[in-house]
């Protein structure tokens, strides 16, 4: 069977170019410019899935964005996407796609079962049914529902496309390139505004591609083609196709996927799958027509029920036929336009149209051509399971409550028409508070909120003529707000046919003594009784409704069916639609990939990586680098299979023996100069810094105004207004800020100027009772004695012909220094410390080190500081100036800040001096007491002491102070360990901090 | 994503900046007396109004100047932007 529903001719199809495609593991044949859906349909094939809920078979009722039905799971170049609508995938060589929501297959589906059931699946079944006994609910009944409902399957493997971000700006962008959409470009084109027109469809536009008109004596769709042509030659626009502008947010910023791959079998080299257009756009023309909507009636989700405009454009665009013996049901004139099309094509399609006696030009058409019209007559329901056979019919009252004798008459298609529903998503996402047209029983825009206008079908205009009038003049008038130029472009003459006033009925009552199911939502499987048991059971706001009921919700978002829904809900509550209201559209408008969302921003690229001047060094030399923030720094090198604990044991040891050398180029700095830098830093550090003499660094601390420490470093006096501060690694950004907000708006009256410098300095931290005879051969010329360079001292010295600051302050507890260079000479004074500390054994030393060196010292890092403590905790009281004012001083004085049993600082040993405590542990007086145990403090930090060679920990403890001595229980859950402990004094080794000053 | 009139460099997106909170605070001098009710009010006590909002953004990746932005804070409209040093009429 080869394409036998494909028309000879006609149809924008490329019928010189066939392409052949797989379905359900069966190949087919199409051409280019088909969809996945138009193609299918060319062979013959409706069924292409199964329901949500009940598995009922799913053929297509749309031929776009609309699809509620044609989701499928789509394979191409050894990728697998889901959830894609076969109504939006075009058609390439080798596409393959399969049927989801069905096992074993589409012809045969288990879950069908659940149709059968339907009686006990009603609304919110999920939620009654499955919350007893509370256990069973992740055993067995999530994974059961898991594996029966659900779309598709998400690929589990690492994506290999690319996906772009752009940003633009532009005066006037459009969204929707239909007959307004082109109007407004053209007219704003020629008026010399900057245009961005996006359509998310691979064709320009829009409905002039369907319709019967006539536009400057040409037809609607050479009139579009002309104008696109002409638009893409003008420097001043960008068209785009097979792009969608799916989100329109603050200030007039709107987001746009543009789909540059997914017609093509694989992606070109250097081109993403797809692109995420970010554009601010000065003005914003939304020209996003409107979806035809459905008409309720029994058994109406059949395959082969569709909407009436989805046949026309696969009769006009595709050139494929929907059916052999089409039956249009409609209550309005559009119905005829799709019989009008099936007569010229040699069909004879029966019209059931709901009206009376309704007169137009349209109908008239319909009436010369001989086609039978049925007035006030309605579809009761389809018959047939897996595609429509016959539909049964009946006349109906005026009052549309009772119906005639039901007739039954062969089908093999019926196409519906329920009149249509403006597409108001984004000027609703910008915050235009709609409002309901009563002519045509639907929401449009109300006033506009930011600089955004909605004309034509998604304003609720269904006639061409005043829908070019207006456009062309919006286009002409919102971009001489811009350029100031008023060239004006004439508007041409429009022939359309006249349509007459719509039906407003939207529901078939159900014939006495039958029951069936009357589709509201087609992805959800929501029925008229779904939304009848809700009410029932006093759900009453529209968005409740939705939820419970899931009306509207998953990947088409209902927009074939909201409307619908809240007619019920306004009959069935005696409320007008507008009482009722409509649920909130959020953007995105459409699925978008998770790929472009994300863009480039993965692995490496998710985060920036900051590497040192020495990097390449620690690389060569075994390093094994751990995250800290945004840099790489070694956290030990490896020698031999050392692992962690063996190697930080090693360097830590070789500090306290002989000399280590770390690489703490990390550090924040940040570089101080001006006339009141002194009094800058008499206010943010809580100790006193008038009197501190040039060439002499001093340890701070600073605090928030709430009293918690902030951050804590040295700083040193590089000259009478020149000061160098250092920062932690992680507050760098944080504390540059916090000056700069001091400085600008609280106290502009000083005279002081920051920046950072943080990359203008390699910093090497060399540490151990070796560290000054090393330094001495550093710097042979400069007298390093501890009389010449004192503990905080600080001068500068020549390192082989690089100027150095060297810096007389420790980490580790031990005799230290910290030599900085510039940065282009890192590796240099790296590879000179190592290449001259040989003879002094050193070694260099990682994170993990320099933190067991620390701890067991007592000394404070981010785990102790962690935006909780005030100075007190940290020991760090004696830093705190009594007789000035700084920063965040005045929360010191609160109450819980000077209470008696105020947490404090301690060190932990195990009693075995064996176990280490993992950081995070409680600490517990009582290990049996019944929980919750009440917690008299953690475990901060925790090492193995190199200096006693036994487990050492520090911890934030209430009443610290006086636990000294005591015996606790540290207590981790999450690690399963209880650890009997002893609390100590933090300053674990040199308790007098004598060898800093050695 | 706001659209901020940076009053040093021109129109910027929201990503370039970071919000600083109510721009009307203002901290009590240094070394004076201050009861804890005026402290608490200066440290945690804010408004968080409907409305038009006076208040603080960074901009970080650009000038790194702290400027005043008048926005409202349910609509999200901004109506004025001044540098630091400037007075707000």
């Amino acid at each position: 069977m080869t394409q036998a529903f494909r028309i000879e001719n006609g149809g924008l199809i490329n019928r010189d170019k066939k392409l052949s495609f797989k379905f359900n593991g069966k190949t087919y044949l199409g051409y280019e410019g088909d969809t996945l859906a138009s193609a299918l349909l060319a062979n013959g094939v409706h069924l292409v899935g199964r329901s949500f809920k009940y598995h009922r078979p799913r053929g297509f009722f749309g031929a776009g964005v609309d699809e509620p039905y044609a989701v499928v799971q789509l394979f191409r170049n050894g990728e697998t996407e889901p959830n894609i609508k076969a109504t939006e995938q075009e058609l390439f060589e080798g596409l393959e796609a399969k049927s989801v929501n069905c096992w074993p297959s589409v012809n045969f589906d288990i879950g069908a079962i659940n149709n059968f059931l339907k009686i006990f699946l009603p609304a919110g079944f999920y939620y009654k049914t499955f919350m007893w006994p509370k256990s069973f609910w992740y055993r067995i009944y999530e994974p059961f529902i898991r594996k029966a409902a659900g779309l598709g399957v998400a690929s589990t493997k690492h994506d290999k496309e690319r996906y772009e971000h752009k940003y633009e700006y532009c005066d006037l962008l459009i969204a929707g390139s239909g007959p307004s959409g082109l109007a407004g470009a053209y007219a704003a084109a020629k008026n010399g505004a900057k245009v961005i027109l996006a359509e998310d469809k691979p064709r320009f536009g829009g409905s002039l591609l369907t319709s019967d008109v006539n536009i400057g004596n040409q037809s609607g769709k050479d009139w579009a083609e002309g104008i696109i042509t002409e638009l893409k030659t003008m420097p001043n626009v960008v068209v785009k196709n097979r792009s969608q502008i799916f989100g329109y947010y603050d200030h007039n910023m709107l987001v746009m996927s543009e789909k540059v791959s997914d017609h093509l079998p694989s992606t070109k080299k250097y081109h993403p799958n797809k692109r995420l257009w970010y554009i601010r756009a000065k003005e914003v023309l939304i020209s996003s027509g409107s979806i035809e909507r459905p008409i309720v009636f029994g058994n109406n989700d059949t395959p082969g029920v569709m909407l009436s405009s989805a046949a026309k454009e696969y009769l006009k665009v595709y050139g494929v036929l929907v059916g052999r013996k089409p039956l249009v049901f409609t209550n309005n004139d559009s119905g005829y336009e799709t019989a009008i099309e099936f007569k010229k094509h040699g069909l004879d399609p029966v019209v059931l149209d709901s009206r009376k006696n309704p007169e137009s030009e349209i109908i008239d058409e319909a009436k010369n051509l001989g086609i039978n019209i049925k007035n006030s007559y309605v579809v009761v329901a389809a018959q047939g399971y897996k595609k429509v056979k016959s539909a049964d019919i009946a006349s109906i009252s005026e009052d549309k409550k009772q119906l005639g004798k039901i007739e039954n008459i062969l089908c093999d298609c019926i196409c519906v028409s329920g009149f249509w529903t403006p597409t108001i998503h984004l000027a609703s996402q910008s915050g235009n508070k709609t409002k309901f047209k009563e002519d045509i029983d639907a929401f449009v825009p109300g006033q506009s909120k930011q600089n955004e206008i909605t004309l034509g079908a998604a304003n609720g205009v269904f006639s061409l003529e005043e829908t070019l009038k207006t456009s062309f003049t919006a286009g002409s008038e919102l971009s001489k707000k811009i350029t100031e130029n008023d060239n004006k472009v004439a508007i041409p003459n429009v022939v359309e046919k006249k349509s007459s006033q719509h039906d407003k009925f939207w529901c078939v009552p159900l014939p006495k003594g039958k029951n069936y199911k009357r589709f509201l939502d087609f992805q959800n499987d929501v029925a008229v009784s779904d939304v009848e048991i809700a009410l029932r059971e006093g759900y009453r706001s529209i968005e409740h409704v939705k939820r419970y009921t899931t009306l509207g919700m998953a990947t088409d978002q209902g927009k074939t069916s909201n409307l619908n829904g809240l007619q019920l809900v306004s009959e069935i509550e005696n409320k007008v639609v507008p009482a009722v209201g409509h649920t909130t559209f959020r953007p995105p408008y459409t699925p978008i990939s998770i790929g472009a969302i994300v863009g480039r921003e993965v692995g490496k690229h998710s985060k920036p990586t900051r590497k040192s001047p020495m990097h390449s060094w620690h690389e060569k030399n075994n390093a094994v680098f751990v995250d800290a923030g945004v840099w790489l720094r070694p956290r030990y090198y490896k020698r031999g299979n050392e692992n962690l604990f063996e190697g930080s044991k090693r360097e830590a040891k070789n500090v306290r023996t002989n000399v280590g050398v770390c690489d703490v180029t990390t550090l924040g700095k940040i570089d101080i100069k001006g006339p009141d830098a002194a009094e800058l830093l008499n206010r943010v550090y809580t100790n006193a810094w008038l009197k501190l003499p040039v060439g002499k660094a001093r340890y701070g601390v600073m605090l928030r105004e709430d009293g918690i420490v902030m951050d804590d470093g040295t700083t040193t006096r590089i000259s009478e207004n020149h000061y160098h501060m250092t920062t932690t690694t992680a507050q760098a950004a944080n504390v540059l800020s916090h000056l700069e907000y001091y400085l600008q708006l609280v106290w502009p009256e000083l005279n002081v100027n920051v920046v950072s410098t943080t990359e203008q300095w390699a910093g090497a931290a060399i540490a151990g009772p070796k560290s000054r005879d090393l330094l001495q051969k550093l710097f042979p010329n400069s007298d390093v004695s501890n009389e010449g360079l004192p503990f905080m001292g600080y001068m500068e010295g020549d390192l082989f012909g690089v100027k150095a600051r060297i810096y007389r302050i420790s980490f580790s507890g031990e005799l230290a220094y910290e030599v900085n260079v510039e940065s282009d000479y890192g590796n240099f004074m790296w590879e000179k410390i190592i290449e001259v500390g040989e003879e002094f054994n050193i070694q260099p030393y990682g994170t993990e080190a320099l933190s067991t060196l620390r701890i067991e010292m007592g000394h404070v890092a981010g785990s102790e500081l962690d935006g909780r403590t005030i100075p007190f905790d940290n020991a760090l009281e004696g830093l705190v100036s009594k007789k000035k004012d700084f920063i965040g001083k005045r929360s010191l004085q609160r109450s819980a800040f000077t209470a008696e049993d105020r947490q404090r600082i301690v060190g932990v040993v195990p009693l075995d001096k064996q176990t280490s405590i993992p950081e995070g542990s409680h600490l517990v007086k009582d290990d049996k007491a019944p929980l919750p145990n009440p917690k008299l403090g953690h475990i901060s930090a925790s090492c193995w002491s190199v200096e006693y060679d036994n487990p050492f920990s520090l911890a934030i403890l209430k009443d610290g102070k006086n636990m000294i001595g005591q015996k606790l229980f540290a207590m981790s859950p999450l690690k399963n360990k209880v650890i009997p402990v002893e609390i100590v004094s933090s300053h674990y080794v040199d308790p007098k901090g004598e060898r800093v000053r050695s | 994503m706001l659209y901020i009139n940076c009053p040093h460099c021109g129109m910027r997106s929201q990503n370039e900046f970071s919000y600083g909170g109510d721009a009307s605070v203002k901290r009590p001098e240094l070394n004076k007396e201050v009861s804890d009710q005026e402290w608490d009010n200066f440290v945690y006590n804010r408004k968080s109004l409907r409305g038009k909002h006076l208040e603080l953004w960074q901009h970080i990746s650009g000038c790194r100047q702290w400027i005043k932005v008048e926005r409202d804070t349910a609509t999200h409209e901004i109506f004025r932007t001044f540098k630091a040093d400037e007075e707000v009429a």
